[in-house]
């Protein structure tokens, strides 16, 4: 028996906090019946419904393992539930094996209190798709969007995985070490898309974690990408460059084109999920990629991904 | 004949020290007990802290509940400590106490108490384990990150060379890295690689010393660390172990600390046998299991254990009590005085046998050494160690799975009669009194209110002081001292150092277990898996629990691997979980079942209280539980809505999978939170055999 869709949705939408997990469960669920009610939850949280867009803060959070990600995520979990402000994390686990069968660890390594219930971590595993977000990351984002102040998706590695992250995020955030001069040679290399901010943890190491934080700075400026924040940070007791970060995250929040971010976003999502589900073959079917995306272009703004998907799927079976 | 020299030797040699390890309810209690053990021929004492005191909480903590007075006795103040002391002459005794994370903190209290009976610092013997790394390896008693826990054991090693001289400050320890799965390779060179981080760690301490005698300190700190073993009952191969492990330890004093005095070469060791190996399917024949064991650690006169103590036939039913105990120690005293075992030299020299299994253990063990050291040395080192363990163990229990390896009376004769050993009405076990909870709650409260409070707050300020100091120069032995003797307890102590120094989790070492290779039957609980994954719409998620203070994680790490190679999701978050991390982890990760592994003893509290932390939660996911759980407390596990209940004699773990794939799928059809009817019939590993044990 599946769960009710629309009304998940419309206490979503009403920013009922405990929705949240049985939300989670529908989205991520294959069966035709759970993908029916979750095509209805996304419409009752698409702009359409919500009147404009979710209003949460979308922040993608990647980065080489051993970064300090989650000791980060601690800190600005606790500085933002200080502020008062709702927080989901989603936390992507990159593992994927023979068995199928992942161990999620990430939830062990942010600290919070789990009496509160201002936060909600989810960990997913990102299944099948290489390097990637799981399928119903982008829609579990999007949909949380409408109910937490913030919604942080969280991804281990450097290159794919912060691609991916940069499509459904408002805000893209990679996390380095100091010494962590691969993120350099793949800015160089154009393997990375830009950040819109650069962390470098673990500041309390003193001269290292400068000189990367200015290695970084140095090599953003000669690619002609000096709109990316360069930031150090300490996340461990005493912490420092904690609320230097929220304000360069809010800063960059306002100076984008939230409507247009977001919009494309869903468009690259439902191209993603469809490209996953019917591969090559049904990108053919619509007359190649680049008619597909003209057809989601040609689509009114406000409509959630599920309902751009099936968009595509009625355009391949025609 | 007259010509030849004798093979014996002119003298019999004296038996090593004879320990039990003891320590239960209430000081006073366990006082009783250490003076009856005495009586009946035991040479030193063993202190077994309970959990609350081994991680720093006093009994009234959040997270000391269900655990006070069970698997050792709680210490929380300088009272405590003369209570468990009263009437045995510390001046003379030679005390063992099992304590790591709050090592300074206990010694501290020895010490004040020695003062209390007129016995000076200088006269005092014995040995604080303060092994921290196997903490965050296999034992899971940590209280603070690597580097200040660390700094801690630098202090009380620097400390106790000059002020404690005869006592021992650290006791490396392999042996939890055994109980974790460690082969004789992995446990030689983890621990030598311990030994290395540690005397790194205190060489720069000492040398850091202005008075101009670092080096010949260097050489005392090197004479002054003992190891801790264990030993298996392939006791021929744990022979030649220990004599590698001698080798290796005069060669590292030698040439990376350039010590030359033999007396401070020597390698030094007590042990406590096999606690792994024993099964609570015909427990009798564990008797047999630590007699070999013991021959291990005895046989050889060049590789013999200074003090031994040996485990009690049911530590996998439950906790000992002092007629198991007493059992134990009378095994000692058979091989000691009745034997011939003590007339002669060392009777493998010469061995070619012997020699080559020696041989074998080094080349093995230098390689695995250097491994370790590549990675930064033992501190830098911990998830890949983690791993190797996680890895060993797993390759264990499928050798005992399949067959190849023979576990008597539990995968092999396992028809048996019944055993009047465990007929009376507690299964031959020590129950503890659950009230004693209560009143040490009552009594560490009424010890804070009548004690000199702008003392105590006086002492823990200048702790934390000690402790901020950016040049970390002071030495934390001298507050620590001051402030038990002030009436400071042991969870204020533990919280000041906290605050300052943070706290921390360990690697669980079950993200970086390789993935296994499948068998027959594991690729067929993979298809069962997936056809579940269709049916749910969701790969099944089970959240893996270890509730409480109890660090044995070993059966939740298995299970979690397992889990993993079933095709299943897996959460686990690692030690120390109160029940409303639990429930919370449950309810946000949306998972379909939560498997709970206990092995202190305190279930009978903590996992009726996770399940109503589930209810308040509104998560009607089934919870099965593993661990060691006696026959007896079942029904009431059962009553309070637990699923299926497994313990150390179902150890087959592709078993317990297939259990729990078919209780969701059950659960899913539409049968909710209401148990499902099933004989238990698979279980957590026999790893689970260790609740008990140092």
């Amino acid at each position: 028996m599946s769960a009710d869709g629309a009304a998940l949705g419309a206490r979503l939408r009403e920013r009922d906090l405990r929705a949240a997990p049985a939300a989670l469960n529908l989205l991520e669920s294959t069966t035709p019946a759970d993908r029916e009610q979750a095509a209805a939850l996304l419409r009752e949280v698409s702009p359409a419904a919500l009147g404009g867009e979710a209003a949460g803060h979308l922040i993608g959070v990647t980065g080489p393992p051993g970064a300090g990600k989650s000791t980060l995520l601690s800190a600005l979990l606790g500085a933002w539930r200080g502020e008062g402000r709702t927080v989901a994390v989603l936390a992507v686990d990159p593992s994927s094996r023979r068995s199928g069968g992942s161990l999620l660890g990430d939830r062990a390594r942010i600290e919070f209190d789990p009496a509160d219930r201002g936060v909600l971590i989810r960990s997913t595993a990102a299944g099948e798709r290489l390097g990637g977000l799981a399928r119903a990351t982008g829609a579990a984002a999007h949909a949380l969007a409408a109910t937490f102040d913030v919604v942080v998706i969280e991804t281990v590695g450097v290159g794919q995985a912060e691609t991916e992250v940069a499509d459904v995020a408002d805000t893209v955030v990679v996390v380095v070490q100091p010494g962590g001069g691969d993120v350099l040679q793949f800015l160089k290399a154009g393997i990375m898309e830009t950040p819109d901010v650069l962390v470098v943890t673990k500041a309390d190491l003193g001269q290292i974690a400068t000189r990367t934080a200015q290695e970084l700075g140095a090599a953003l400026r000669s690619l002609g990408m000096s709109e990316t924040r360069v930031l150090t940070v300490s996340s461990l007791p005493p912490a420092s460059g904690i609320e230097e970060l929220l304000g360069a995250l809010s800063e960059q929040r306002r100076a984008i084109d939230l409507g247009e971010r977001r919009l494309s976003a869903r468009r690259a999502s439902a191209l993603a999920d469809f490209t996953h589900e019917h591969g090559e073959r049904g990108l053919r079917a619509l007359g190649g990629r680049r008619a597909a995306e003209r057809l989601l272009a040609e689509q009114p703004p406000a409509l959630d991904t599920a309902t751009l998907v099936a968009v595509l799927e009625r355009g391949s079976d025609g | 004949m007259s010509g030849d020299p004798s093979p014996r030797l002119p003298e019999r040699d004296r038996p090593w020290m004879m320990r039990t390890y003891a320590g239960h309810s209430t000081a006073k209690a366990s006082n009783e007990l250490y003076r009856r053990n005495l009586q009946k021929g035991q040479t030193g004492l063993s202190v077994a802290f309970d959990l609350p005191t081994q991680t720093g909480y006093d009994p009234d903590d959040e997270l000391a509940r269900g655990e006070v007075g069970k698997v050792g006795v709680p210490i929380s103040h300088r009272g405590d400590m003369a209570a468990l002391m009263e009437g045995i002459p510390l001046g003379e005794m030679n005390t063992s106490m099992t304590i790591n994370a709050t090592a300074a903190w206990l010694l501290a209290l020895y010490i004040v108490a020695a003062e209390d009976q007129g016995v000076a610092a200088h006269e005092l013997q014995g040995t604080t384990q303060n092994d921290i790394i196997k903490e965050f390896l296999a034992r899971g008693t940590y209280a603070f990150p690597p580097a200040p826990s660390m700094r801690l054991i630098a202090d009380m090693i620097a400390y106790t060379v000059e002020h404690v001289p005869k006592w021992n400050p650290i006791n490396i320890c392999s042996y939890h890295l055994q109980e974790a799965g460690a082969t004789p390779v992995q446990e030689i060179a983890y621990a030598m690689s311990n030994a290395i981080a540690v005397l790194d760690a205190t060489r720069e301490r000492v040398l850091a010393a202005a008075d101009g005698r670092g080096e010949e300190r260097i050489e005392q700190v090197f004479g002054r660390i003992s190891f801790f073993v264990n030993a298996g009952v392939r006791f021929v191969e744990e022979h030649a172990k220990l004599r590698a492990m001698s080798i290796l330890w005069e060669e590292l004093g030698r040439e990376r600390y350039g010590v030359q005095d033999p007396r401070h070469l020597r390698f030094r060791y007590g042990v406590q046998v096999n606690s792994l190996g024993l099964t609570e399917a015909q427990p009798e024949n564990n008797v047999q299991r630590i007699v070999l064991e013991a021959l291990a650690v005895t046989l050889g006169r060049d590789a013999r254990a200074r003090a031994i103590q040996l485990p009690a036939w049911n530590e996998a039913l439950g906790l000992p009590r002092p007629w198991d105990q007493q059992w134990s120690l009378r095994i000692q005293q058979v091989l000691a005085y009745e034997t011939d075992l003590l007339e002669y030299p060392d009777i493998f020299a010469g061995s070619k046998v012997m020699d080559g299994l020696v041989e074998e253990l080094l080349g093995g063990a230098r390689a695995e050494m250097a491994v370790v050291a590549e990675h930064g040395g033992a501190v830098q080192a911990v998830p890949y160690m983690k791993g190797a363990l996680v890895d060993s163990h797993r390759e264990r229990l499928r050798r005992i799975e399949s067959g190849a390896q023979v576990v008597v009376g539990q995968n092999r004769f396992s028809e048996t009669e019944d055993s009047p050993l465990t007929a009376d009405a507690q299964g031959g076990i020590l129950v503890v009194d659950p009230a004693l909870e209560a009143e040490q709650i009552e009594e560490v409260r009424r010890w804070r209110s009548q004690r000199d409070q702008a003392a105590v707050d006086a002492a823990l300020e200048s702790l934390a002081e000690v402790a901020r100091a950016p040049d970390g120069q002071e030495n934390l032995m001298i507050p620590t001292i001051a402030a038990a003797r002030a009436g400071a307890t042991t969870g204020e102590w533990a919280r000041a150092l906290r605050e300052v120094f943070g706290s921390y989790r360990a690697p669980t070492g079950v993200g970086e277990a390789a993935a296994a290779s499948p068998d027959a039957e594991l690729g067929e609980l993979r298809e069962e898996v997936s056809r579940l994954q269709e049916k749910l719409g969701r790969r099944p998620k089970i959240l893996v629990g270890k509730p409480g203070l109890d660090g044995h994680s070993n059966g939740a790490e298995q299970i979690a691997v397992r889990a993993r190679d079933s095709g299943m999701d897996v959460v686990y978050e690692g030690i120390r979980m109160t029940p409303a991390q639990i429930a919370a982890s449950a309810l946000q990760e949306g998972v379909h079942v939560i498997g709970l592994s206990i092995l202190s003893g305190s279930h009978r509290e903590l996992i009726p209280a996770v399940i109503d932390a589930l209810h308040e939660a509104g998560v009607t996911a089934p919870v099965v539980v593993g661990g060691i759980i006696p026959e007896q407390d079942v029904p009431l596990l059962r009553s309070a809505g637990v699923a299926a209940v497994y313990t150390p004699k179902d150890f087959d773990i592709t078993h317990i999978m297939r259990d729990i794939v078919e209780l969701v799928s059950t659960t899913e059809n539409g049968s909710g939170t209401k148990p499902v009817e099933r004989t238990p019939a698979a279980a957590l590993p026999p790893a689970a055999g260790n609740g008990a044990s140092a």
